[in-house]
């Protein structure tokens, strides 16, 4: 349990990894790293696929990142449609690749591939937990 | 490659925007034509194999209904499932069935009645299609992850929408011609461009229509080939890969990684190299992912795909047919029945019995179905 706080809608909330969703709450956006051969993985993983261990330790992500692609959803699923319209996007900081939405903010006409992006956990309207790009 | 394993039927439904009937019929009506194709009956099929998506299925375990209506017991049968690549491998499956002498015959068909879901209920599966714990939280569906695909391909190699469009004309102009085609209409590089934006860079014709529909391929060892078939098509090359479902296990996004893995594998097993194919049907689900299919099928170069189609290399007549069938942008795209339909327009081809759709003297044609969103990459090479 827990997890179901994460996202504007969730369709999930039992995970080992549901702690992501306290480092949210605090502030942090984090992946894990396995102790014991030192793989990263985004989104965070209670087992190592490299090595098969379960010993997981919370590292930190941070920017600035790397815009590498986006979209500008006109539509949107059952549960997102008074969002509409959002950009979807795919950010790499230093290795880590984050999927995640833009802040509203951010006027379309800036938005291009290869700008620098940080990360920003937030709360939503809904109270959900999530985390957003912004410039 | 040796000569052994064949297709001896082929079959297809046309392909409905709301299918008048159930999903057996439905399946029926392609079953029919690959049976009346291939000149045999029941009792030859040793096994069955039935694909679809079952996100779009009222029916629990459609292969047992299914071959119940196709008169296919007490044979064998069983489902796989890949999304939209699901038919190619069933395919697989056949040919490796087949292969092994555990079956002369094995029958694959595919099916999909998308309108047997609510559009409500169609719109609230969408949003689980991606990684339920990390991207559906975020309203993702299967445009938005091939658009941000064509937004990277855009930015690393100048390509356009226009480009894209240019593809959407292509296929227009051949559906136009093909009986079983959805979407019939001849449309313009200005409509194309013209048209409203879904999820940016793509606009509503650079998506496929949902179609409803069914597909039947008829796999035969190479004994039973000679013994029953006049034109048997002979698989070449097979080559199947997978790439991370979530777009963060992605090296990039302007490549389908999964595809150039089967394609390499496909023509190695061949033997031969993509300047000796003659005609291919590729997964264009959205124009994006046609552009990038001439790319990771090495037709052309990585960031070179753009020249074909501006110099109009993938029509009739050019260096390398592509979707001269209309394609999923036009045929429709009833997800578990498009892989055996592309693999029907080839054999079809092989066999010079593609009619105004013709590529004149074609020997070698290529198929490329992708499940997800570059998820299941098939790639299957036949010959005659
Ligand atoms: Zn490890």
């Amino acid at each position: 349990m827990g997890f179901e706080k994460f996202g504007r809608r969730s369709f999930t909330s039992q995970t080992k990894v549901a702690p992501f969703v306290d480092y949210l709450e605090k502030g942090e956006l984090r992946g894990t790293r396995c102790k014991s051969c030192g793989k990263q993985y985004f989104p965070p993983r209670a087992d190592c696929a490299a090595c098969l261990s379960n010993e997981m330790e919370w590292y930190k992500i941070e920017g600035p990142g790397t815009l590498i692609s986006f979209t500008r959803a006109g539509f949107a699923p059952t549960g997102f449609e008074e969002d509409v319209p959002y950009t979807l996007a795919l950010v790499d900081f230093n290795g880590t690749k984050v999927f995640g939405r833009l802040e509203k903010d951010i006027p379309e006409a800036e938005v291009s591939v290869g700008m620098q992006l940080k990360v920003t956990p937030c709360t939503l309207s809904n109270g959900q937990l999530s985390y957003e790009f912004v410039k | 490659m040796p000569k052994d394993v064949a297709i001896i039927g082929v079959g297809q439904s046309t392909f409905y925007r709301g299918y008048q009937g159930s999903i057996k019929e439905l399946a029926f009506e392609a079953f029919r034509e690959a049976m009346q194709d291939a000149g045999i009956g029941a009792a030859d099929i040793g096994a069955s194999i039935v694909c679809s998506a079952p996100e779009y299925d009222s029916q629990r375990s459609p292969s047992g209904i299914i071959a119940e209506y196709l008169g296919l017991n007490p044979q064998p049968t069983f489902a796989i499932e890949s999304v939209c690549s699901a038919s190619t491998s069933g395919l697989r499956a056949a040919y490796a069935l087949v292969k092994s002498g555990l079956h002369d015959v094995v029958l694959v068909l595919g099916f999909q009645k998308m309108s047997e879901i609510s559009s409500a209920d169609s719109q609230e599966r969408m949003g689980r299609g991606a990684d339920i714990m990390w991207e559906s939280p975020f309203g993702t569906m299967m445009p938005a992850c091939y658009a941000m695909h064509a937004s990277a391909h855009f930015a690393k190699y100048g390509s356009t929408e226009k480009d894209l469009a240019m593809i959407r004309v292509k296929s227009t102009k051949y559906g136009a011609i093909n009986e079983k085609a959805v979407y019939r209409k001849e449309l313009t590089l200005e409509d194309a461009l013209a048209a409203p934006v879904v999820t940016s860079p793509l606009k509503k014709f650079d998506c496929c229509a949902n179609a409803d529909g069914a597909s039947c391929v008829i796999v035969a060892s190479k004994d039973k080939a000679k013994e029953i078939s006049k034109k048997p098509v002979w698989f070449m090359g097979l080559g199947a890969a997978t790439a991370s479902m979530t777009l963060t296990g992605r090296d990039n996004l302007y490549a389908i990684a999964c595809a150039k893995k089967a394609a390499q594998e496909a023509y190695a097993m061949a033997g031969i190299s993509p300047q000796d194919i003659d005609v291919a049907e590729v997964h264009d689900c959205f124009t994006i992912a046609e552009l990038l299919a001439y790319e990771a099928l090495g037709f052309a170069e990585p960031g070179k795909g753009v020249e074909l189609i501006r110099d109009g290399q993938t029509y009739i007549g050019g260096k390398i047919p592509v979707n001269v069938d209309g394609g999923l942008l036009s045929k429709g795209h009833p997800i578990g029945a498009t892989g055996g339909s592309q693999v029907r327009t080839i054999v079809m081809q092989l066999r010079e019995e593609a009619g105004a759709m013709q590529v004149p003297g074609a020997e070698i044609g290529l198929v490329h179905n992708i499940g997800g969103v570059g998820v299941y990459g098939n790639v299957i090479i036949l010959g005659r």
